[in-house]
């Protein structure tokens, strides 16, 4: 029974990256670049020790909201937030549905896959701040440019989601219906639709939700919006009215996300 | 099955009853109200002489972007170190602070449904729904500008991305392995150490390069409200007008994503 000696009597758990060379070099450069990070970022005690005061005034504001004394700043805020996020979610979705069906390999030819592909990567590279900053530019001042905003964002994540559920539909259901003799409209109306769709109202629901929180952030670069009037607040340092305005923010998300769930759950 | 009799008496499929059809149209003619009386809300104080010049002015500014100052790239690499710290070491905070919150808020590791799980859900959507340039501006105002406010705005956004990505990855573990580890008298800080952990590991990391690489454009605009990174510089150049400096930086923006989803592609794919 001697050979058995030298066998481990003890379990040791497998390391999550297996071999051992890369282990090393990755475990190291990730602590010699986390060290340097640190190290470059300026930390000024001085100003830190002065805005935990602050911080203690922002966190009281949160305890004691008021919501009166700039309450018609915030109607108007939250009116161009909301009318912004209905809008343009359905002419996003107005747009995107037809890229995201030209953008399904199974459906289109390559030339039009390619240009759609392209239009959806040109509007995934820029973060919504962004581009609202340069449609401000051209537009002008105001929730217009908000609106250009979020219907360009909503191309990226609806056109892309739905191209790649078009190219998940079953097949049996297209060639059903092609050899029946339908023409590629009826084609899309009567196989792909009734499939995609319960997906794509799911989405839409969930796209309402992101463009309402996206609707709050382009209000600070001017498009518009209830981030003015909470940028304002914060400026003037009223920090119970900031407060007042994210709970507000805060509420709307957790109803929007709530009844999109209900909405959703109910499809399916 | 909808069937209606068509003009020659015979039965003709259709796809819906009249009342699903009646149903349906009064919905889509209620959102074209909608639509509509959104649209006439928001454009109310519109100056419309600004829109219908847009493409002229898209035309000026197109034609003061080119060519980008090429020159002011030396500006811009301790900018963009700034930036990726921002984002990573954002990341990296927001990693740590967000384990503690999924493993609270999982309904299967939760120590307490009354208590710990509410908090934890209230943790995860307060941080979501509040965007990392909103945080940014309140924790400018708290900590000063700099890029500390800018990792913080980052790892407090992440908090309620990678919690809620976490909890429902914990929630959907094999039952069967923490059983096995159960039965061996192990105590519940090791049951999850070896039978959760090594389950969601591999969806903790994607969930993780996939957030760094949300954060890397994230990072890249938190500057415009004083936060560090590359979106002071993006700031300043729009201030005074400069366009040929926004081109550059806008290049560089998309280069570093481009890079970063290459590299978050590539982890991705080597874990799954």
């Amino acid at each position: 029974m001697s050979t058995l000696a030298s066998y481990p009597t003890r379990w040791r758990r497998p390391p999550f990256i297996a071999s051992a060379y890369w282990r090393w070099a990755i475990y190291g450069g990730a602590l010699v670049y986390l060290v340097l990070a640190v190290g470059s970022v300026e930390v000024n005690w001085a100003r830190l020790a002065e805005g935990l005061q602050r911080g203690g005034r922002l966190f009281a504001g949160f305890l004691t909201p008021d919501f009166v004394s700039r309450w018609s700043d915030i109607v108007i805020g939250m009116q161009e937030s909301l009318t912004m996020t209905v809008t343009s979610t359905v002419a996003g979705i107005l747009v995107s549905v037809p890229i995201g069906v030209g953008a399904a390999r199974n459906l289109t030819p390559l030339p039009v896959y390619l240009a759609c592909r392209a239009v959806i990567a040109l509007s995934r590279t820029f973060q919504e701040v962004i581009i609202a900053i340069l449609f401000v530019a051209m537009v002008g001042f105001g929730p217009l440019a908000g609106f250009l905003t979020l219907t360009f964002g909503t191309i990226d994540f609806l056109a892309k989601l739905l191209a790649e559920d078009i190219e998940d539909i079953d097949k049996g259901q297209v060639e059903a219906i092609r050899s029946t003799g339908g023409s590629w409209l009826q084609l899309l109306d009567y196989a792909v639709t009734p499939q995609v769709m319960p997906r794509l109202i799911g989405l839409s629901l969930y796209r309402l939700d992101i463009n309402f929180r996206e609707s709050a952030v382009v209000g600070i670069v001017g498009a518009g919006g209830i981030g003015a009037t909470l940028n304002t607040a914060l400026d003037r340092y009223e920090y119970d009215s900031a407060a007042a305005v994210l709970l507000l923010i805060i509420l709307i998300v957790m109803a929007a996300e709530y009844g999109s769930g209900l909405i959703r759950a109910r499809l399916q | 099955m909808p069937v209606t009799r068509a003009h020659d008496g015979l039965p003709e499929w259709r796809r819906s009853t009249p009342r699903q059809a009646l149903l349906r149209w009064f919905g889509w003619l209620l959102l074209v109200a909608l639509f509509v009386f959104c649209w006439r809300v928001m454009t109310q104080d519109t100056i419309w002489a600004y829109f219908w010049d847009a493409p002229n002015q898209a035309a000026d500014i197109a034609a003061r972007m080119m060519p980008p100052r090429w020159s002011y790239i030396d500006a811009l690499w301790r900018a963009m170190w700034d930036t990726l710290a921002i984002a990573t070491l954002g990341t990296v905070l927001g990693i740590v602070l967000a384990t503690p919150v999924a493993f609270l808020a999982a309904r299967n590791t939760r120590p307490s449904a009354a208590l710990v799980r509410p908090v934890a859900l209230v943790v995860i959507v307060a941080s979501r729904s509040i965007n990392s340039l909103i945080w940014a501006l309140l924790l400018v105002t708290v900590l000063g500008p700099g890029v500390l406010a800018g990792i913080v705005a980052i790892a407090l956004r992440s908090i309620g991305f990678i919690g809620k990505l976490l909890y429902e990855a914990i929630e959907e573990i094999d039952k069967k392995q923490v059983e096995a580890i159960q039965a061996t008298g192990a105590t519940s800080l090791q049951v999850v150490d070896y039978a959760v952990v090594p389950q969601v590991m591999p969806a903790f990391a994607g969930i993780s390069v996939f957030r760094w690489d949300i954060n890397i454009r994230e990072s890249s605009v938190v500057g415009l409200v004083g936060a560090g990174g590359i979106g002071l510089n993006l700031e300043a150049s729009l201030n005074t007008l400069a366009w040929s400096q926004v081109s550059l930086i806008l290049l560089v923006i998309l280069a570093t994503v481009l890079v970063s989803e290459w590299v978050s592609a590539k982890v991705r794919a080597a874990i799954i």
